[in-house]
């Protein structure tokens, strides 16, 4: 049987090893943060962290990920104590309907991590894999510039 | 050997070198103010070409102003950066007269008399028409002037001596304007004009020898062009379903053929150009490179085939084992572990024995009509793991996730083997793991 680590918490995870991490987090394990979008890796609404990077979890099978770190939203904070970027995007008010979000956090956790100070057009060259579609684009890039800035703060 | 022998020994040396630094010698042609205004229908046509030669792809850094330099082409000599050709005054070719312009694409000499490297493909070039000439150098002087200064070659003695230059010219350079096959159509002409000069499709697409001089008997046999391989538009082309002038058309044009691959790495760029380009010049490169091609043989057709009935039957991953005529020598590990990444990862819009490729929205390429994983070493196919392929900021295009985050290197080498074995009857690849890290390390370089 597969063993996921998620968040800091190893699973026994009874499912076919091709399974996409995606059905996985919804299905076994409650983790709902992650949406599903499209299914094909095309809107980044089920990026989630692997071992430091943003991936499309819609598109990575759990047998790729033996011995491997994954973080979720769920992993950033949490409703009593949100982590920095979730804060910076409540502050910003960046959601309308919301769907995209946890994709648009997770990849932006993943940027921050490696870059601390990137700039405008690095932040928006990163975020490029995950659409909106209710327009909060210009909302989502100063959360991540927030983002930015209570980073460094802590 | 006695001192006199000696003597003349060093007399001739010497001789020889003094021969060679004046033939070598090109002076400075003084800089102009070039006029303000071109001919619109001159503009045009120099628009067109530039579109066919792609000349904003090597002279414009990425996120940078078009034409404004900046862009590093890492070689095996170092790395030398595209010049800013706009027609700024003193970063720029602002004050470039026509006949400087003209010397440095047909002899590969700048305006102040420097040699220039053949990175710069005036090898090509210099078989253009004056009228194309002067075309472009219309076109190149209205655009946008920008002032950035291009930083200077980085290159490993002794290849940053520009003199020796002149001498690879010497060997290498022949200077004669395009000559056309009377035997041949007039849009063929037109074709082989565009690709063999401005287009230099062969600069990418050939092999060289060490000193970077194309290797002129193998024509088109491939090449290599910004860590990927181009490949062969010969007749030893590995495409499972061979090119004919409309698929070439359609690829050249809008980026994607059916049963073949959409264009990737520096191929991209190079058709999302083609696309702003005449389209009855564009019909004529694609008739020039598939009369090159040559129509298929027996064992090429029968290939396709097979290919093509893969494809339309949807075989792939529970069928490996089955396939007669498996080479021996694959790892049957690995082709376990790739196929199940496969089936998680890729099989959604690939399809599988499954499922069919792809959903209304993602009509991906079923892999036995794959180019890339026929070739001879699978460099292009893990870049395209790795980076995925997307269309030009803001564009619309076909799209595909980049894997580098969500697989090691050990699963893209087992997914990689896997696809080799599943999709073609061609011998497995060897060393696939070093490979994987090869790739890795140079895009995490930048190229």
């Amino acid at each position: 049987m597969p063993v996921l680590n998620v968040n800091g918490t190893t699973y026994q995870i009874d499912a076919d090893p091709a399974t996409p991490l995606l059905y996985v987090l919804r299905d076994e394990l409650q983790l709902n943060g992650a949406k599903f979008g499209c299914g094909l890796g095309q809107c980044g609404a089920c990026t989630v962290m692997i071992d430091g990077n943003a991936v499309l979890s819609c598109v990575t099978p759990i047998s790729a990920l033996e011995g491997r770190r994954v973080r979720t939203i769920e992993g950033l904070g949490s409703l009593d104590n949100p982590g920095p970027v979730q804060r910076a995007f409540i502050e910003e008010q960046a959601a309308q309907c919301g769907y995209c979000i946890p994709g648009m956090m997770m990849r932006a956790q993943a940027l921050l991590e490696r870059k601390p100070a990137p700039s405008k057009a690095e932040i928006r060259r990163h975020m490029n894999a995950n659409l909106c579609r209710c327009g909060t684009h210009m909302r989502i890039l100063r959360a991540v510039e927030r983002a930015a800035a209570l980073m460094k703060v802590k | 050997m006695s001192r006199r022998t000696r003597l003349d020994f060093l007399l001739v040396l010497v001789v020889s070198i003094l021969v060679f630094l004046a033939l070598s010698w090109r002076g400075e042609i003084a800089p102009v103010e070039p006029p303000k205004r071109f001919d619109a229908a001159q503009i045009e046509r120099g628009a067109n070409l530039a579109a066919i030669g792609d000349c904003v792809s090597c002279h414009t850094a990425p996120e940078g102003k078009p034409y404004a330099g900046g862009f590093a082409l890492r070689t095996m000599y170092g790395v030398l950066y595209g010049t800013n050709i706009t027609p700024d005054p003193q970063t720029g070719i602002g004050r470039w007269s026509q006949d400087a312009f003209v010397r440095a694409m047909r002899e590969g000499v700048s305006r102040d008399g420097r040699h220039l490297y053949p990175a710069f493909p005036y090898d090509y070039f210099t078989r253009m028409t004056d009228d194309d000439l002067h075309a472009l150098y219309a076109f190149i002087m209205t655009r946008e002037p920008v002032s950035a200064r291009t930083p200077e070659h980085d290159l490993t003695f002794p290849f940053n001596i520009r003199l020796l230059l002149s001498g690879w010219k010497m060997l290498f350079l022949d200077r004669q304007v395009f000559a056309g096959d009377r035997s041949q159509s007039r849009d063929w002409n037109r074709g082989a004009y565009l690709s063999e000069t401005i287009g230099h499709c062969g600069a990418c697409h050939t092999p060289r020898n060490l000193l970077g001089a194309e290797r002129k008997r193998r024509h088109f046999a491939g090449g290599q062009a910004e860590g990927w391989h181009a490949p062969a538009l010969d007749a030893s082309s590995r495409a499972p379903m061979p090119w004919t002038r409309e698929s070439l058309f359609r690829y050249l044009s809008y980026g994607a053929s059916e049963r073949h691959e959409v264009a990737a790495g520096p191929m991209a760029a190079v058709v999302h150009n083609l696309g702003a380009a005449n389209e009855q010049d564009v019909r004529a490169i694609a008739l020039y490179v598939a009369s090159i091609m040559g129509a298929p043989d027996e064992a090429r057709q029968k290939r396709a085939e097979d290919a093509l009935a893969m494809a339309r039957e949807n075989l792939g991953a529970a069928d490996v084992s089955a396939r007669s005529g498996q080479p021996e020598g694959g790892d049957d590990a690995a082709i376990e572990a790739g196929g199940e990444i496969y089936a998680g990862a890729c099989a959604l819009c690939h399809g599988s024995a499954e499922r069919r490729p792809g959903a209304p929205s993602a009509e991906a390429l079923h892999l036995a009509l794959s180019t890339s994983v026929s070739l001879q070493s699978p460099g292009n196919l893990i870049r395209i793991i790795f980076q995925g392929i997307a269309p030009p900021d803001g564009e619309a295009g076909p799209f595909m996730p980049g894997f580098h985050g969500a697989l090691t290197d050990e699963q893209v080498a087992a997914l990689v083997v896997y696809l080799r074995a599943a999709y073609t009857d061609r011998p497995p690849w060897p060393h696939v793991g070093r490979e994987v890290r090869r790739v890795r390390q140079q895009l995490a370089r930048g190229h």
